[in-house]
């Protein structure tokens, strides 16, 4: 096999194997580099059902998402190369340790879909002993849906994202105590239905506006202190409170794998900047999934992925030079962040956002130098869940905000 | 009673309740979030999801549709339990587990 492509995908998840899909419809000739032994990314181990609504209108489990997926992948006969850990990317020079083995490879043009990793103890700066028994939720369910080892019987969990709450329903089906869910917020990023089916339905008490102070055990985890925490999210010290217990789990937010990128242009919030066809200020390197932002829902992941995908082709026969001037997308104190960042708005195309609160019965409007190009009215509108809005063709002739009234 | 629609992501506020021997729910936004609040109301059910190391393999399984929720720690009781032998993504790993109607069903299959 040689090892020059049109198009190489870096990490075979739904967005990855979502890109490599759309490329190949394209013409392209592809491959994908995933260092694990099968493809489908983080969905492997997200054994739960949930996923799939939007993309295959049936609700799946993550390995039936996958699944799919990688049906695709081999009727299209795209060939991956498993257990290859990309080191470097250079130019259309990607380097990578393939089973021991340092392997070079050539492509036109290159996506990144690595996905996200989990925040750690050290990272929130977890105080106290790190005795066994200290993991982040995705590791522990890595371990129970993979390898059928339970991390513990009596469970603290810190952080009330979704893998919290999924992780909070896994444990105690197979037998262990989940002893209480602390989220430091007063409300819980997870989704609502999670909150439902996996905290409520078993009757695990979660506490908002509570942290962990202080891990005690130096071999293995023998209890936390946790205590009510004030507007500033500081302890309230007079509150603390021991709790027996054998194992912390960690689910304290997703971090963007994009180390491989030292060299492009990130955004102060060290975020990746991109424009609508997910091509960052490398022009051969595109990059989209948990990579980019991260994805609540895999559909999302894989949606993305499809555009990163079909540019990268694009560019890789040469069509997708002429882009013209780029705007920038700029918004309201309301909104946390977009993607794309920027556009040259040669197509309709989508501003995906995160709002930074809950709003119920508002606008989402577009403007471009003052001009209103696309509006939408939602209903409710919450932080957890990313919003999306779509700009028609030829409405972009400079700079846009996006805003929430 | 006030309950959350678990039917998708958006996660709709139900209110479910009964008027003149009949099922209303209010504050779904499609019609799989009456159906939800319904059974929510007299029979209130969960897929249930899993996994099982066989082999070499670790297999991942579900319901392949709703069980009564106190249903639920029996039927994990009973997959532990049952042996497994190689099977595919797909295929039917015990039918009619408990007389539920819901077969188990393999939804992955991992090396290990
Ligand atoms: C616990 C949990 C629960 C979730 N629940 C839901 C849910 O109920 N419904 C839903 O829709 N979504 C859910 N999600 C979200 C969804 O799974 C993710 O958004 C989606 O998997 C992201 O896809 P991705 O392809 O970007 O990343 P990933 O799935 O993480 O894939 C990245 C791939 O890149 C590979 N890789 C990384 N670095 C390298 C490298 N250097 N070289 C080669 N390969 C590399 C990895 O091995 C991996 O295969 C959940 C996520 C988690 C973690
Ligand atoms: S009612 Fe419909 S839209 Fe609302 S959560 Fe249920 S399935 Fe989703």
């Amino acid at each position: 096999m040689s090892s020059f492509y049109d198009v190489i995908v870096i990490g075979g998840g739904p967005s990855g194997m979502q890109a490599a899909i759309e490329a190949k419809k394209e013409g392209a000739k592809v491959l994908i580099l995933e260092c694990n032994d099968s493809l489908g990314g983080i969905l492997n181990q997200c054994i739960h059902n949930g996923f799939g609504l939007r993309q295959f209108k049936e609700e799946l489990t993550g390995p039936e998402f996958a699944y799919k997926q990688y049906s695709e992948v081999k009727k299209l006969k795209i060939p991956s190369v498993f257990g290859a850990y990309v080191t470097k990317i250079e130019g259309e020079k990607i380097t990578a340790l393939v089973r021991g083995k340092e392997k070079e490879y050539f492509s036109k043009a290159i996506v990144l879909a690595t996905g996200a990793r989990e925040r750690t103890a050290g990272e929130i700066k977890l105080a106290g002993d790190r005795g066994a028994g200290i993991y982040t939720a995705g590791t522990a369910q890595k371990m129970i849906n993979y390898y059928g080892k339970l991390s513990g019987k009596r469970v603290v969990i810190l952080g009330s994202g979704d893998i919290g709450l999924i992780m909070a329903r896994r444990m105690t089906l197979e037998g262990a105590k989940v002893l209480k869910i602390l989220e430091i917020m007063p409300s819980s990023s997870g989704l609502r239905r999670n909150i439902r089916q996996c905290v409520e339905d078993f009757e695990i008490p979660l506490e908002f506006s509570h942290t962990v102070t202080r891990v005690v055990g130096r071999e293995r985890v023998k209890g936390v202190y946790y205590a009510e925490v004030d507007e500033n999210l500081k302890p309230k010290l007079e509150t603390e409170k021991f709790l027996e217990c054998d194992c912390l789990l960690l689910s304290v937010g997703l971090i963007p794998e994009n180390t491989l990128l030292s060299e492009v242009e990130k955004n102060i919030k060290k975020q990746i900047i991109v424009n609508e066809f997910r091509q960052t200020s490398i022009k051969n390197l595109f990059i989209s999934g948990n990579s980019l932002h991260i994805h609540d829902l895999a559909d999302n992941a894989s949606e993305e992925g499809a555009i990163a995908g079909r540019s990268a082709a694009l560019f890789a026969r040469g069509a997708l030079e002429e882009l013209g001037e780029e705007y920038e997308i700029s918004f309201s104190s309301a909104i946390s962040y977009t993607v794309p960042q920027r556009v040259s708005g040669c197509g309709s195309f989508k501003i995906f956002f995160r709002a930074k609160q809950n709003f119920l019965r508002k606008k989402i409007v577009v403007r471009c130098e003052g001009e209103e190009i696309a509006s939408k009215f939602c209903v409710g509108i919450t932080s957890g869940e990313m919003q999306e809005i779509e700009v028609e063709s030829g409405k972009v002739k400079g700079p846009l905000t996006v805003s929430i009234e | 009673m006030k309950t959350i629609c678990i039917m998708c992501p958006v996660g709709c506020s139900l209110n479910v309740y009964e008027k003149n021997g009949e099922v209303i729910v209010e504050g779904n936004s499609c019609p799989r979030g009456e159906a939800y609040g319904k059974t929510e109301f007299v029979n209130p059910s969960r897929v249930v999801t899993t996994t099982k190391r066989s082999g070499a393999f670790s297999y991942s399984l579900k319901t392949d549709k709703p069980v009564p929720k106190t249903m639920i720690f029996k039927v994990m009781e009973k997959i532990k339990k049952t042996p497994l032998k190689e099977l595919d993504v797909g295929d039917v790993f015990i039918k009619n587990i408990l007389k539920t109607g819901a077969n188990i069903i393999v939804t992955g299959k991992l090396t290990i």
